[in-house]
This record gives structure tokens, sequence and C-alpha cells, in this order.
């Protein structure tokens, strides 16, 4: 009992410094790679006593997003505007971004580790119930922002917070429609059982990726959980050239850095999903348990631990991968205006998923009955 | 469940409940029951109904409480002024619910046995299989009685709270003359 | 030491009566429907713990059935109290008293 409650208290803290890690990479991610898009050099002045000057460290700007951002908004005047409710007001950004942390408890990074006699199951919380634990963190997730917009007093982004929760109450319906016709496939709701499911090979050679299955919840749940996390184009809610920033127009200082902090983690939450359902999450390509077995026969052998670290880079740079897409589709396309945003929702998205589950239903079924 | 986490879920939700009749901001009522009915649902989880419990997290948190929330922007409630008033309504209630409280408790608290702890039950108790068998063989008619049910419920929703157009028109939100086809030339280039 | 059932069923006793209360006391019409709610919540406690007992998963798909009719019921009911708002311009029961004597 001791021991378990160790490793999952490791386990627990190693996720959230991972997710809160990443954020912070992407926010770099985000700087440069805007600037590569745009044809311009981005941030490049930051640097540490002068160290690097000459190799031209500052060009890659990691000074300036990892060290100099975080220190200058953290340090800033924490206030609230004049008579907003203090206590929601410093309230909100933490409500919005527990649900999005806690929700990369049940996200399976690797296989089994055995350390001596014990076997790590490299998932924070085994549940069988991930998939609707998922829902259930992507629907209080509505809270932090729509209670940030109206505490702060301020008729601009009072109607931001109203977009924003207007928009992700629609598009959780149509992530849950996509991750239930996954489900539906699977049999499962236990996303480490998807990971798995997902190993092996068809007919010798492709691997049994969710996206070979499942190619319309593919584009659902991307499109979904980009509006959920409400970035271009679906980012009307902090419109920045209508509503000035939106719901988080009164916030400055530490309280902003955590609704950014929420806004780059649930770019994190949705690529790993992603990953998870539709590309094997953990799973290499012809990598077993044992070792490598690739299609023309050959077999290379490999010890557990090698075997577990490579599932870990695989799942990181799949996820790397549907960060910088999100990434790039930000920097691409155009905003949707609030009525074009709400159509594509209800009358797009949702009977699309739902003929999607009917389908998908109806296929599991025929292939069942044949047994 | 463990004891020690018993008694703090269930200081969390009576002092949620409590929040909800006791505060003035309509909002802060409102945040009270959702953080009582998460408690709850955790409870659910702990009780072994998991399937049950998310789906309350989903459901009522997630969903009903952000109706609320809306309904509550949309009339503009604010801090109530006034606290004073009724008191008589006031401490005769208060002893009431408190009496029933305290009835209740006794009654319930034995109505289990009051020793009973959670037997064994199946593995898969809870999980999302068995529910939805029982679902969809004892209890099919209710299953289906509640979806016409909650299809007659969003059709009255809306016939209840939607303004008509000459409403619309009469309260000056809307231009009344040519807006039809302004409306689909407009819709046609933002398609096209 | 896992928990007796009994403090479980205790426990759902106790926002009932406190739901109950709510109603009483309060003239907010949507803080009267949110100690309704709360009612619900507090039973809707009760029937998984006797489902638990019972070892049978009866009580849970009356839950099931309970939230859903629950959501159903605050849908209209914020309807009516919308459509209130609009003709009374007010929310406060006190002042909603049409057909009293």
């Amino acid at each position: 009992m001791g021991i378990e409650l160790i490793i999952g208290a490791i386990k627990a803290v190693v996720i959230v410094v991972m997710v809160l890690n990443l954020a912070g990479l992407l926010l770099w991610f985000e700087r440069k790679g805007s600037a590569l898009i745009q044809d311009r050099v981005g941030a490049n002045r930051a640097a540490v006593f002068g160290i690097g000057r000459r190799l031209g460290l500052p060009n890659l700007g990691l000074m300036n997003t990892l060290l100099a951002d975080p220190i200058k908004l953290f340090t800033k005047e924490d206030f609230a505007p004049d008579g907003a409710d203090r206590f929601l007001h410093g309230l909100a950004p933490f409500l919005a971004l527990f649900p999005v942390l806690v929700a990369f408890a049940v996200v399976p990074i690797g296989d089994v580790l055995k350390i001596g006699s014990y076997s790590i199951n490299l998932q924070a919380a085994d549940l069988n119930v991930a998939a609707l634990y998922i829902l259930a963190t992507l629907g209080v997730g509505v809270y932090g922002i729509a209670l940030g917009g109206w505490a702060s007093n301020n008729r601009w982004a009072l109607l931001g917070g109203i977009r924003a929760s207007a928009q992700m109450i629609s598009y959780d319906l149509a992530m849950g429609l996509a991750i239930i016709a996954v489900v539906i496939t699977y049999g499962t709701l236990d996303l480490q059982e998807i990971c798995r499911i997902q190993g092996g090979v068809w007919f010798g050679w492709i691997p049994r990726w969710g996206i070979l299955v499942q190619p319309v919840s593919f584009i659902l749940l991307l499109t979904a959980g980009m509006a959920e996390s409400k970035r271009v184009p679906f980012d009307l809610p902090e419109g920045e050239s209508e509503l000035v920033a939106g719901y988080f127009t009164e916030y400055s200082g530490g309280k902003q850095a955590v609704f950014m902090m929420t806004d780059f983690a649930e770019i994190v939450l949705v690529s790993v999903l992603i990953t998870t359902f539709f590309f094997g999450g953990w799973q290499v390509p012809w990598l077993y348990r044992d070792g490598f077995h690739f299609p023309g026969g050959a077999y290379l052998a490999l010890p557990n631990v090698v075997v577990a670290i490579a599932g870990v880079a695989a799942f990181f740079i799949k996820t790397l991968v549907f960060c910088w897409l999100q990434i790039l589709v930000r920097w691409t396309l155009p905003r949707f205006r609030y009525d074009q945003l709400m159509r594509l929702g209800w009358k797009g998205l949702v009977p699309l998923g739902l003929a999607n589950l009917l389908v998908t239903a109806f296929i599991v079924v025929a292939v069942e009955a044949k047994y | 469940m463990p004891l020690w986490l018993f008694i703090f879920l269930a200081v969390v939700a009576i002092i949620g409940a409590f929040g909800v009749i006791i505060q003035r901001s309509p909002v802060h009522c409102l945040l009270a029951l959702a953080l009582t009915l998460f408690d709850i649902g955790v409870l659910f989880i702990g009780l072994g109904a998991e399937t049950v419990g998310f789906l309350q997290i989903i459901i009522y948190v997630g969903a009903i409480m952000v109706l609320f929330l809306f309904v509550i922007w949309l009339l503009n409630l604010q801090t109530e002024a006034d606290g004073g008033g009724h008191l008589a309504l006031k401490f005769f209630g208060s002893t009431a619910a408190a009496a029933l409280a305290a009835e209740l408790f006794v009654f319930f608290s034995k109505a289990a046995a009051p020793t009973a702890r959670m037997g064994l039950v199946a593995k898969d108790y809870g999980s999302i299989e068995l529910l939805a068998r029982m679902l969809f063989s004892d209890y099919l008619v209710g299953f289906e009685v509640t979806s016409v049910l909650l299809l007659a419920a969003i059709v009255g929703a809306i016939a209840l709270a939607r303004r008509t157009p000459a409403e619309l028109v009469r309260s000056g939100s809307t231009v009344k003359s040519g807006s039809g086809a302004r409306c689909r030339r407009r819709w046609a280039i933002s398609w096209g | 030491m896992p928990t007796p059932l009994g403090y479980f069923m205790g426990l759902s006793a106790v926002p009932f009566a406190i739901g109950v209360a709510g109603v009483l006391i309060r003239r907010n019409i949507i803080v009267m429907f949110m100690s309704i709610e709360l009612m619900l919540n507090a039973v809707n406690l009760a029937f998984v713990t006797i489902g638990r007992r019972m070892a049978s998963m009866d009580g849970q798909v009356i839950v099931f059935f309970v939230m859903t009719v629950a959501a159903a019921e605050a849908a209209v009911g914020l309807g009516i109290i919308i459509s209130l708002f609009r003709n009374r311009e007010t929310v406060n029961a006190d002042e909603l008293n049409l057909l009293r004597w």
C-alpha cells in the first residue's frame, strides 16, 4: 500500500510538471513559429548577462519567452477592478486551469515499465471510465471562463465570457460525439486499453491506428478541440480586434499568466487526446513489448526499459506534431464570425457526429455478428 | 471509502448546501450548488457507481448549472439588497427544516442497517456496460419515454423563452422591412 | 476503515432538509429552484446508497432517470422563469401575487 501510494504520487507530480513544461515550450513554439510563418523575426533580444550573444543565442528567443516573460507576469501588480467581485475575480483563472490539468491524470504516457519486481503502468490514474472523466473535466472547464468574464465588472468581458461559455458547451457536444464513436469502435472507455488495442498490424504491415478506422471522428475531435480551447479560427471570445481581450480583459500579471497557461495546456490536452485515440498513443509501429517485429520478418530484441522509453518518446513526438498543427492553423486561418461558429457547431459538427456514430454502431454490430 | 475522506466530503457538501440558501448573490449561490453537486458526484464514485458519478458531474455541474448561470445573466439579477423582512417565516422555516433534518437523519441512518458495510459487489459494478444492459432490458420503456420527455422539454423551453418576431420588432432588436432579403444576401456572401 | 452505509444515508438527509429550508426561506425564485435541485441530488445519493446495499444496479438506473428528468425540468422551469420575468420584471416571489386573494 505504501509503495503504491508513493509511485502514484510520483506519477501525478511527473505528469503535472510535464504538462506545465510543455505549456511553456508551446509558448516558445508559438512565438517563434508564428514569426516563421509571418516572415518576421520574433523575440530575439533577451539574454542573461550577455551570455551567448556572440553565438547568436538570443535569436532563438528562449530567454525571452521562458525566463523574461514569466518573471514579468508574476511580478506585476495584482489587482481586481473597481466594483468587481474580488473573490471570483481571483478564483476564476484557477477554476479554469484546474480541470485542464487534472484531465491529464488519465492520459497514458507509455506501456508498463518494469523496475525490479514492480510493474508501473505509465498512467497516473487507471480509471476504467477514463473517457467519461475527460468529458467531465471539459464540462467543468466552462466555469472559469464564464466567471472570469462576469467577475470583471466590464461589459466587454461579460460579452466575451458569455460567448466563450456558449461556444464551449456547444463544442463539448461535438467532442463528446467524436469520443463516443471511438469508444464504440474499441469497446472500452479506458485510455490505456485503447492505446494497447492500437498495437498490432493489419495485412502484416499497416499499424492498427485509430485514424484508419475513424477518420471522421478525427476531424471532429480536432475541430471541436480547437473550438474548446478557443483558438483561432474560433477565438471570437477573446477577439483581439473586437473585444479588447474578451473575457480576460481585466486580468493582468499572475492571473493572466494562469489563463494563458490554461490556453496552452488545453492545446496539449487536445493533442494528447488525438494522439491517444487516433494515432496509437505511445505505440511505435512494429514495436512490441519484447522488441521490434518488422514486417519483413526481422526481429530485434530490446530490454523493457528501452521499449518503455521508446513509447514515451513516441508519445511526445506525436503530441508535439499536433501542437504544431494547431499553431499552424492558428496563424493561417481568419477568425469565424460568431453566428458562423455556432452554425458550424450545431448544424455542421453535431449532425456529422451523429451520422458517424450511427455508421460506426452499424459496422461494429455487423462485424461482430459474423462471429 | 475511507472514513476520513467521507467526513471531508460530507463537510464540504453541508457547507455548500448552506451556502446555497444563505448567500445573497445568486451567482454565489450557484457556485455553492455546483460545489455541492460535484461533491455528491464524488460520493457516488466512492460508492462504486462510477458511471453515474461522472454523469452527475457532466450533466449537473457541466450543463444544468451553466444553464442556470446563463439565465441569471440574462435576467441580470443583482445581489439582493434587502436581507431582512419575513423574520417569522425565516424562523419557523428554519425550525421546521431543522426538525425535518433531525428526524430524517435518525430515520435514514437506521434504514440501511446502521453498521452495514459496503458488501462485496461484482467486479464491474457501476460500469457502463451493466448500466446500459439494465437500461436496455429491464428499464427500456422508461428509457424511451425519457427521450420523448427530453424532446418535449426542449420544445417547451424554446416555446416559453423565445420572443416572437413581432415582439423583437417592437422591442427594437430587429429591423422589420426587407430584412429577410438582406439576411439571405449577407449569408450568401459569408459562405461564398 | 470503510464507511458504514448508514453514514451515507444520514448525509443524504441533511442537504434534503437544507433544500427544504431554502425553498421556505428564500424569496428569489431562482434560488428556490436551486434548492429544489439540491433536494433532488440528496435523494439521488440515498438511491445510490441503497442500491449499493442491495448490491444491485437498480439504484443507479433510477438515479440516471432522476438526473434526466431533473435536466428536463430545469430547462422548462427556467423557461417559465424567463417568461415570468419578461412579463412581471421581477423574480421575487412576494411580488408575483396576481393569483392571491
